[in-house]
């Protein structure tokens, strides 16, 4: 092991396992990540489920097309309430604390959305019971991990997102921002049809998403085989988004620290 | 006379209040606003191709269709939101002043009330607008633009004192707040974003006799089509029945409130 991330690890760890104790502790404060995608998946399939007739959506079962966009719904707001947890940490003084201790910027974000990531298998692991339930279809053991990477990278990357406003903004005030900011990114998506369904604006806003890579990543799956030509598109999304929205992240607590 | 001439002023004041501190309060607003036109944009980008499933009702367009249940979402967000606001007003003490006060206890529920109506309307207006912006066609005209209006105020009135009532008896926001995901269920199994005949069952049983799909029938109607006077009754008989319970759920709350002290 590199040794700088020997040395640095366990704060890493540590940061993350305060984060995970909440869970523990205030299970309640999960449940709004998990209840919203969960209500939006199962109304959503009862309410749009004959779109299918119109073709193109590669499956007849409207519960396999929507389910990758509830799961990354799940990990967007997940990951946008590591941000509120933050600016709450602000706002009681923690994160001073956390400052004037030794541990590098970087281990400090790092241990905040790592936590974000983990979290995120929460509301996918629900989601994945309830729509097996209702028949969304198996994704194959390739399919489903590709779904937990999108998952859990699409998480890191809205707790970025997330930091970077608490940082910037240092009230828990700025949550509804955070929150908005996912639920647009990954609605303004081919999340409710496909492209050549989508009308106007949103055919064009969903070609310049990013996120739309991420979706069509995790949803290839669960519509029939893994094939490397959607994959990768997804992964460099993936790793683009925190890498843009981390620097935005440490120049806040760079800031901060000033 | 002198009283109900007070209590109306009563209510004015704190319908005025009720208005001016959700715009005050972004969190307040922005449930009433931004989610409804977000959903609505989205929906009718993404599920648009609906209108050309054989069994979708005729329309100039999904925008139509959907108007409509873009403004129940939002008379319904606006109902929340000011059972948010009469809970942070419990939390704080403030309504314990107003108990103190010589004015009739409904006048302090029937304010917040005027207040949800208010915003109800004015989001029925934005809608109205947003819908002649992007080339909604009102088939029943300027009437017919009023009367939606009008079920959308009324609405509004109906569902925010089914939140008062859960203010009232729970004290806290974060329980009202907690109603948030409730509402979508509710939105879901109604008629609001799809016909009922082209929805999966058992949602589409559901949506059938689901009150709330009358009254978005109800805002709908001057769009797509033509008011009938069955429709209307529907609608009105569905709001006054919200209304009624949500009205008699905030009486025997504020009957427990004011005896436990």
């Amino acid at each position: 092991m590199n040794p700088a991330l020997a040395i640095h690890w366990p704060m890493v760890a540590v940061l993350v396992r305060r984060a995970m104790n909440e869970i523990l502790r205030v299970p309640g404060a999960a449940i709004p990540g998990v209840l919203a995608p969960t209500i939006f998946f199962l109304g959503l399939t009862a309410v749009f489920g004959e779109l299918t007739e119109l073709g193109g959506f590669g499956t007849e079962d409207y519960q396999s097309f929507i389910i990758g966009v509830s799961l990354l719904q799940g990990s967007g707001f997940t990951g946008a309430a590591t941000g509120v947890n933050l600016a709450r940490d602000i706002e009681a003084g923690w994160f001073d604390r956390l400052l004037a201790s030794p541990a590098p910027r970087p281990v400090i974000l790092a241990g905040t959305v790592l936590s974000a990531a983990l979290r995120a298998l929460i509301p996918a692991a629900v989601l994945l019971t309830v729509g097996f339930a209702i028949g969304v279809s198996w994704p194959g053991f390739d399919g489903l991990a590709l779904a937990i990477i999108g998952v859990m990278g699409l998480a890191t990357a809205a707790a970025c997102w997330g930091c970077a406003l608490a940082l910037r903004f240092r009230t828990q005030s700025a949550a509804p921002l955070m929150q908005a900011g996912m639920f647009v990114l990954v609605l303004c998506t081919t999340s409710y049809a496909p492209r050549e369904h989508l009308q106007g604006w949103l055919h064009t806003v969903a070609t310049i998403n990013p996120v739309t890579q991420v979706l069509e990543m995790v949803r290839q799956g669960f519509l029939g085989t893994v094939t490397w030509h959607e994959t990768w598109p997804g992964l460099v999304t993936i790793v683009a988004l925190v890498a843009v929205l981390a620097a935005f992240a440490l120049r806040g607590i760079r800031r901060m620290a000033d | 006379m002198a009283g109900l001439v007070a209590n109306a002023r009563v209510v004015a004041s704190l319908g005025a209040r009720s208005v001016r501190q959700t715009f005050r309060r972004p969190q307040l607003a922005a449930p009433i606003v931004v989610f409804p036109s977000l959903l609505l944009a989205v929906q009718t980008g993404g599920a648009g191709g609906a209108v050309n499933l054989p069994q979708f009702p005729e329309v100039n367009g999904f925008l139509d269709f959907m108007l409509a249940g873009a403004m129940i979402q939002s008379c319904l967000l606006a109902g929340n939101s000011g059972g948010i606001a009469l809970a942070v007003d419990l939390e704080m003490g403030f309504t314990d002043r107003l108990f103190a006060a010589p004015i009739s206890r409904y006048a302090i529920v029937l304010g917040r009330l005027a207040g949800t109506a208010a915003l109800g309307a004015i989001s029925a207006v934005y809608y109205v607008v947003i819908g002649l912006v992007f080339g909604v066609t009102y088939e029943e005209g300027v009437g017919g633009v009023v009367l939606m209006v009008l079920w959308v105020t009324l609405a509004a009135v109906a569902f925010g004192s089914i939140a008062a009532a859960i203010a009232l008896r729970a004290g806290r926001a974060s329980v009202v707040q907690g109603m948030f995901p409730m509402i979508f269920v509710i939105l879901f199994l109604s008629t609001a974003f799809f016909p009922a005949e082209l929805m999966q069952e058992p949602a589409a049983t559901v949506a059938e006799y689901n009150p709330l799909s009358f009254v978005v029938a109800g805002v709908r109607d001057p769009v797509v089509s033509v008011v009938t006077g069955e429709g209307a009754l529907k609608a009105f008989a569905s709001i006054v029945g919200f209304a009624a319970l949500g009205l008699g759920l905030s009486a025997l709350a504020m009957r427990r409130r004011l005896r436990l002290g």
